[in-house]
């Protein structure tokens, strides 16, 4: 033993390079561990320790963004996790969703009397998963980090034990995610069998080095598994039937904390391993691709038309924008990561969903009021009237989700149909319209209930809604994000064009 | 010999994973569940990997499945459920023919992916191939800890996250008092 010892040379690891996600980990474990040993903390801090955390984590994405301008992307410990700028804009996405998401939970929770730390906790340790599929450039990290992000996830949906509905949407989403992750993990031993190794850049070699055809029939297979695996998780249309009754039964906050951090993890997970680990079977995953993003908008933009609860009709909708995203994906397999194509108008499409998510399921926190329970179309008629302001901001979230110019929404929309467009995948890009306007009917049914509708009889002796403090500020931050970036989009997407530069840098050792 | 070797643990696999699916019984179920993993055990040892083939059946054999048998016992369910209802006719014969379709999809793989398995070379070298008889643990330990040593690091995350879910969702809610568990039970067969 000690004479192995001797010849062992270990990794170097980057401290520096590691750092949101060593400041979300640490973070968070000091937060679980000194709130289990104190009494409860006054209120607000639990959630504003988080939201310190998420930006601060932020902060070093951003200095390392400069850094990476200035040095170039690298490889860290051992070629598993990859530093580019790709990685940062998928960070501060997660932070900028963690940091929302917390500030939105803050209020809920105390409202629910659910009021503790275990749920920022797992908050932190999720956006510390999705931060790892980020980064990852080796499958079993991907793994791990898919996992870590899940697993939060199964326990955040079940997380109000009041609610039986909370309870099955826990248990759905764990079986039909368990069963997704088995797809996923068969697919790694598949590939592993057929390119020899999990690393992406050996993977990706693999093809130049050894005598391995494209037709390889067990990489071709691990690919598919990897895809529905994948596309699982992104809900993607033949796997999106967990998606309405996960996102309707969990509690609010947690919704949409799935919908911004989780998907956007996912997403940056897909982009990773079929852009950068798998380019050369390129020629294989374009059509599916292509298949999937039609089904995806289709399904998401019809199914969510005839739904009477305002969460499932914003599940189907959030359906319909990953059949956008998946749009940038195919667009990506023309061009590859090499030009302005589909990878960055993706990447910008996550960031600017995400915000828009959390501040649409801010307002459906607001008005389902204490038990969580008044989500129904109905219970938005006459908001316009007890709250104008609420119904302005969710005027703007839901047209800035319709696409509707001088919004974000607007912006991330017309930047995947252009790549798509230039890519000549001109089927693709009518379809999109075409589910856009059909998505638009959907939007403009709740605002119908919004601003033209009477109060529901019996509304009012309900509680009365009130924004509080920490929603309030969340629900205007987001507000100000989707007019800002509508009004003056350039700087968003000049920094999305920097994505392109995923890190397929030499392999060291 | 190795041929015969490996036809008996792969019958071992494979029965004892249809068991674990046939059995309505639990605990007949996760005893099946043993066969298989004693199966793995034996084709690790025949891949000279008798290190994994020990960690198996202690970790797998021993520890996980008498933690089934545990949650089986603590929790009651000694009588078998009945698979009888169905409430989408369809569904079974469907799963079925989906299920084989898909086992015929990846079977034929591996067999047309034959000749790309034996170019390649293991990821590490067997026993026979490296020297002494801690060959085995030494590599392990050297690939843990060089390439795959963020994977492991990573891994704790995971159990951090086990340990506050559990907590998490065991314990009772706040505030209410005693009969909650009960309460929640009732919503439970309420909303069915």
């Amino acid at each position: 033993m000690i004479v192995a010892a001797g010849t062992f040379t270990a990794p170097s690891i980057d401290w520096f390079a590691l750092a949101p996600l060593l400041v979300l980990l640490v973070g968070g474990l000091v937060l679980l561990v000194t709130a289990s040993f104190t009494p409860q903390w006054p209120k607000h801090l639990y959630a504003y320790a988080t939201v310190a955390l998420g930006l601060a984590a932020m902060v070093v994405a951003f200095v390392q963004w400069h850094a990476i301008t200035r040095d170039g992307p690298k490889l860290l410990v051992g070629n598993a996790v990859s530093y580019d700028h790709f990685s940062m804009f998928g960070i501060i996405t997660i932070c900028i969703g963690l940091s929302l998401s917390a500030m939105v939970t803050d209020d809920f929770l105390r409202r629910e009397g659910m009021e503790g730390p275990e749920i920022y906790g797992l908050y932190l340790m999720a956006a510390v998963g999705g931060i790892v599929m980020v980064m990852s450039n080796d499958l079993i990290v991907l793994f791990l980090g898919l996992e870590t992000l899940s697993i939060s996830l199964y326990v955040l949906a079940a997380s109000n034990r009041r609610r039986a509905e909370s309870q099955e949407a826990g248990i759905k989403y764990f079986v039909l995610g368990g069963f997704s992750s088995a797809f996923f993990l068969y697919g790694i031993a598949l590939i592993y069998g057929g390119t020899g190794s999990t690393n992406f850049n050996r993977i990706l070699t693999a093809f130049d080095s050894v005598p391995l055809q494209r037709k390889d029939s067990l990489v071709l297979v691990g690919v598919a598994l990897l895809l529905v695996g994948l596309g699982f998780k992104v809900s993607a249309a033949p796997f999106h039937f967990w998606a309405p009754d996960v996102y309707q039964g969990s509690p609010t906050p947690v919704t949409a904390f799935m919908a911004s951090v989780g998907k956007a993890a996912a997403f940056a997970a897909l982009f990773r391993v079929f852009v950068v680990a798998l380019p050369n079977w390129k020629d294989d995953w374009r059509p599916v691709v292509w298949v999937l993003a039609i089904l995806t908008l289709l399904v998401g933009s019809i199914s969510a038309v005839v739904q009477t609860n305002v969460k499932r009709m914003l599940a189907y909708s959030s359906i319909s924008h990953a059949g956008f995203i998946l749009i940038g994906l195919e667009a990506a397999g023309h061009s590859g990561a090499s030009t302005r194509s589909g990878m960055p108008s993706s990447m910008m499409y996550l960031m600017i969903y995400s915000v828009l998510v959390i501040g649409t399921f801010a307002v459906v926190a607001v008005v389902g009021r204490t038990g969580d329970g008044a989500t129904d179309l109905g219970s938005f008629r006459g908001l316009s009237r007890q709250k104008p302001w609420l119904a302005t901001a969710l005027t703007v979230f839901l047209l800035a989700q319709a696409g509707v110019p001088l919004t974000s929404g607007f912006i991330a929309k017309f930047g995947v149909i252009e790549a798509a467009v230039d890519e000549h995948s001109y089927a693709l890009a009518t379809i999109a319209m075409v589910s856009a306007v059909i998505g638009a009917f959907l939007y403009l049914r709740i605002l119908i209930s919004v601003w033209l509708a009477d109060a529901e009889v019996g509304d009012e002796k309900r509680e009365a809604m009130h924004i509080p403090i920490s929603t309030g500020a969340a629900i205007l931050l987001c507000v100000g994000f989707t007019i800002y970036v509508g009004v003056n989009p350039e700087w968003l997407i000049q920094a999305s064009d920097r994505v392109v530069l995923v890190a397929v840098p030499v392999v060291g050792g | 010999m190795q041929l015969f070797v490996f036809i008996c643990a792969a019958a071992m696999i494979l029965g004892g994973a249809v068991g674990v699916i046939l059995r309505s019984h639990p605990v007949h179920a996760a005893l099946s569940l043993i066969l298989t993993l004693f199966g793995v055990a034996v084709l690790f040892v025949a891949q000279n990997a008798h290190f994994l083939a020990a960690v198996q059946v202690i970790v797998y054999a021993g520890a996980i499945v008498v933690l089934f048998l545990f949650v089986i016992m603590l929790l009651g369910v000694d009588k078998a459920d009945s698979l009888r209802i169905d409430p989408v006719k369809v569904q079974r014969p469907l799963a079925a023919v989906v299920g084989v379709g898909l086992m015929g999809l990846i079977g034929a793989a591996i067999v047309q992916g034959r000749s790309t398995l034996a170019q390649r070379g293991t990821g590490i070298d067997t026993a026979s191939g490296g020297a002494g008889r801690d060959s085995n643990i030494r590599q392990l330990a050297t690939d843990l800890f060089s390439n795959h040593v963020f994977a492991f690091e990573i891994t704790s995350v995971l159990l951090v996250i086990a340990v506050v879910g559990t907590v998490l969702l065991a314990r009772r809610p706040r505030s209410s008092g005693a009969s909650d568990g009960e309460s929640v039970i009732r919503q439970n067969s309420g909303a069915k």
